[in-house]
């Protein structure tokens, strides 16, 4: 446990410094959200009925953005090498990553949530459903997203496969997101069902992510 | 303990790296791997680590730990020296005694022994290579492992370091470890001769 606890530390602190990736998913959310107004026009109803899905596409894309260095930043300067040797079994040490980026990351765009809720006219009510299905689904995306970091070691490649790699795996999560959001906000829907099976997506990307990532690393070393 | 490796093969890229390499290495013993530029010196090192896959032949550690698997029981010490530039010295170090765990000394005591002890606090970005190679020589000093596989340790080293690590490498063989080493230039310690490849 002290080994997972120390791995986890260690990348929150990272992350958290000068050059780390923490600061950089915020303010890309809040550039996209911030332009979405620009782009749509001054008509408050259809940011409205806009904002949860724009708020969804944000944190996506936020937490994509620093995910390609999950693994790379490892691999790169030799920690990779010592952490497939070590007595911690891979699939924890690469599940321990994972929640480290999330709480470095992926919980900066959940707290920043009703900030920028109010850059789209939302109410209270509603921002606050969509930050807890971000809650219940980010870790998804980046349970998920790691298999994606974790080929992009395997392929020598970064950045824009990662996205492509990944960016299919997410609809789902996307879907349940924006379905469950707009059902708290606008909807007739119920917001249960949605939420529901959101979070039953984040369950079993816990159980798949951490298997298939350090698949792939095994596979990938040389 | 014993060390030994039957009928390696290794294939990089599909081109044939070795092959029918045999090697063997007694608790107290070095091996000195030499060889030319890609006679598979890294990579002989790299299958003991676990972190290649031979394609023929195995490897096999007696007497160790029954319960850990030879990768649990060596220390990797590479061209890369698996330091984050963002943390401090000190903090580089804490991470990979608390991580790989096992039987761990004071991280504050190995600084010492490396002579980085002034340098403790300082962020790992601004330490020279002879230095990280240093505080990469600490991490071998506080997670004990009986195996050391070293690919060129005395690289960026100056003359006092390479000293100072002939020194640190005498104590760990006194203590029943063993070492591989790959390189070019003399270890500074006795060592059995391992040569692969042709004559350089």
């Amino acid at each position: 446990m002290t080994a997972l606890a120390a791995l986890i530390r260690r990348d929150i602190r990272i992350a958290l410094r000068v050059g780390g990736g923490a600061l950089i998913g915020v303010l890309f959310f809040l550039s996209v959200v911030v332009l979405m107004p620009f782009a749509v026009g001054p008509d408050l109803k259809l940011l409205a009925r806009l904002g949860p899905a724009i708020l969804w596409l944000g944190a996506l894309l936020a937490s994509l953005l620093t995910l390609d260095r999950l693994f790379m930043a490892d691999h790169e300067d030799g920690s990779l090498d010592l952490i497939v040797m070590s007595r911690i079994p891979l699939e924890l040490a690469c599940a321990a990553k994972a929640l480290a980026h999330w709480i470095a990351a992926g919980l900066p765009l959940i707290v920043a949530t009703p900030v920028l809720g109010l850059l789209l006219n939302l109410d209270t009510l509603s921002t606050s459903a969509i930050a807890l299905t971000l809650l219940a689904g980010t870790p998804a995306l980046t349970f998920t997203g790691m298999i994606g970091a974790a080929l992009a070691v395997t392929l020598h490649r970064g950045g824009l496969l990662l996205a492509v790699l990944v960016l299919p795996l997410s609809i789902p999560v996307l879907i349940f997101g924006v379905a469950a959001s707009e059902a708290a906000a606008t909807g007739p829907q119920t917001f249960g069902a949605p939420f529901l099976i959101l979070c039953a997506l984040s369950l079993v990307s816990f159980v798949i992510g951490p298997f298939a990532a350090a698949a792939s690393l095994r596979q990938g070393l040389d | 303990m014993r060390l030994s490796g039957r009928h390696l093969k290794c294939v990089r890229g599909g081109r044939e790296v070795f092959s029918g390499l045999e090697f063997a290495a007694e608790a107290g013993e070095a091996l000195a791997v030499r060889g030319p530029n890609g006679s598979g010196k890294t990579s002989l090192l790299r299958l003991i680590a676990g972190l290649l896959i031979p394609a023929a032949g195995t490897i096999a550690l007696e007497g160790g730990a029954a319960e850990l698997t030879l990768a649990e029981q060596a220390h990797y010490l590479g061209h890369r020296d698996a330091l984050k530039p963002a943390l401090s010295v000190m903090e580089n170090l804490a991470f990979w005694r608390d991580f790989l765990g096992g039987e761990v000394s004071d991280a504050g005591q190995s600084l010492e022994a490396v002579g980085l002890e002034h340098a403790a606090d300082l962020p790992a970005a601004f330490l020279s290579a002879g230095q990280r190679r240093r505080l990469s020589l600490a991490r071998l000093l506080t997670v004990r492992r009986p195996v050391w596989l070293l690919d060129e340790p005395t690289a960026a080293l100056d003359a006092a370091g390479e000293g100072l690590f002939a020194g640190l490498m005498r104590d760990h063989l006194a203590r029943g470890g063993l070492i591989v080493a790959a390189t070019h230039t003399p270890l500074g310690i006795e060592a059995r001769e391992l040569r692969i490849g042709g004559e350089p």
